[in-house]
């Protein structure tokens, strides 16, 4: 009797259609750059960088929330979080994507900076300040798919590497982006940074090189 | 009728202001004889004029992200910590001055000192990166690699003379409180510098700041100023320009 029973259990189990494949988790990190008593850089009307950095972090998150993507942020009021915080928050949540936000009055349009850390091989310890470098390859990439959405959208980018401390710290794809005024190429001034048609066109750039981003995530292995 | 003891009391306040009096007017004296003695011991002949070379300036751009090679025919002293101020002088004026492509107010005067001093070896130094990739983008920035002096090592004694050297280059206050925000600016003046002094003193491999004579954590909120940057990766992204 117990065969028989296992048997016809085997045989309903097997006749059953596969259950559906977990989807692969997916987080994105928002951290909004300075804060508290680190206001960062004063830009046109007296805005602080700190604001609006948090702003976008704001409006990006609901961005991306309503799109289904899981995100935590470093910071969701005015207050002071060091960049070793910021990148433990990272490195807690496992992120798949992790983007700094940042704002300049200088330059024009969206900067994007990966870490100039050489690309090193994944170790079981790795340096806290060089946290990074096992995963500058797929920052390097996340910057390219974050650099098309943005031309995509009409606008100018600019491409570079550097040295940020909370992102060198971070174990995940990560890039700086620092938004600036939009110039023509006469170097004239067609949106400023307080400008919510702007803003709002740099966050949905932003978050559909993330869905983009995901897309790539889901069709190769994220965690080196 | 006034009391006795307030006539004493008055007596020896005016006492002592006519005592503090007569001591502002030594001190004054002592003090008026001390410039005058300085301004006898300073030097009466002419400082020498350095002749008038040709020093390459790697400046930055902001609205292209740029570090372009210009060369200015400046006097260059022979002494290689006057040649450096003298280089990064001319850069930071350039940066000052109206108009410029990278604006940062404060001039030569931004840079307090500039320290030369061996190289260390640095154990963990970062190897060198390759540019990225680029399809659409506008420009590249040139890449900065910066090393971390985790464990600097004392170069040999005779590598004091013809080794390489660190720069130590002490910014002012006022340049760091003045200077633009932001990540791109602040790591254009930092490599620009770094470059500069690499172009006119070859010898110079590593680069470190310090503002006010204090290790100062960024420039201006996002350029770190806490490393030791290496100074001959700063590449021009075009050839040089008179």
């Amino acid at each position: 009797m117990t065969f028989v029973a296992l048997a016809a259990a085997t045989q309903s189990a097997l006749a059953q259609p596969a259950p559906p494949a977990p989807q692969a988790r997916f987080v994105v990190v928002l951290d909004a750059a300075h804060g508290g008593d680190d206001s960062g850089g004063r830009l046109a009307n007296n805005q602080l960088e700190k604001s609006f950095t948090l702003a976008l972090s704001v409006r990006l998150r609901s961005l991306l929330a309503a799109r289904g993507i899981q995100v935590v942020t470093t910071r969701d009021s005015d207050t002071t979080v060091d960049p070793v915080k910021r990148a433990e928050i990272a490195n807690r949540a496992q992120a798949q994507a992790c983007l700094s936000l940042h704002a300049t009055e200088s330059g024009s349009g969206v900067y994007l900076f990966a870490s100039s850390l050489a690309p090193a091989a994944a170790a079981r310890f790795t340096a806290w300040k060089t946290a990074q470098s096992a995963w500058v390859m797929r920052s390097l990439k996340m910057e390219g798919v974050l650099n098309s959405a943005l031309l995509n959208a009409g606008m100018s980018v600019t491409m570079a590497r550097t040295s940020v401390t909370a992102v060198d710290s971070m174990t995940c794809p990560a890039v700086a982006v620092e938004i600036a005024p939009e110039q023509n190429s006469g170097h004239e001034t067609i949106a400023v940074l307080n400008d919510k048609n702007y803003q709002a066109r740099v966050a949905a750039a932003l978050a559909a090189a993330l869905l983009e981003w995901r897309t790539d995530a889901g069709r190769t292995e994220v965690r080196p | 009728m006034i009391p006795r003891h307030q006539k004493i009391l008055f007596t020896l306040l005016l006492l002592a202001s006519l005592a503090m009096g007569a001591a502002l007017w030594h001190l004054r004296e002592r003090a008026h004889q001390r410039l005058l003695a300085g301004q006898d011991s300073a030097p009466t002949s002419a400082p020498a004029v350095a002749p008038a070379e040709q020093a390459a300036l790697l400046v930055a751009n902001d609205s292209d992200g740029s570090i372009l090679t210009q060369l200015h025919s400046l006097p260059l002293p022979e002494d290689p910590n006057a040649r450096a101020r003298a280089v990064l002088g001319k850069l930071l004026d350039l940066y000052a001055a109206p108009g410029a492509a990278h604006p940062v107010p404060g001039g030569a005067s931004s840079v307090a000192q500039i320290f030369l001093l061996p190289a260390p070896e640095i154990a963990g130094a970062t190897p060198a990166v390759a540019k990225p990739k680029i399809a659409d983008s506008r420009v590249v920035v040139n890449l900065s690699r910066e090393s971390r002096a985790n464990s600097p090592v004392s170069p040999p004694q005779d590598a004091r003379q013809t080794g390489p050297l660190l720069a130590v280059v002490n910014l002012t206050g006022s340049f760091a409180a003045s200077h633009p925000s932001g990540i791109e600016t602040e790591m254009l003046t930092v490599l620009s510098i770094c470059g500069t002094l690499h172009a006119n003193l070859p010898r110079v491999t590593q680069v470190r700041f310090l503002v006010d004579g204090h290790e100062r954590a960024t420039l201006a909120g996002h350029a770190d100023l806490t490393r030791t940057y290496l100074a001959g990766d700063v590449v021009p992204s075009d050839g040089a320009q008179p």
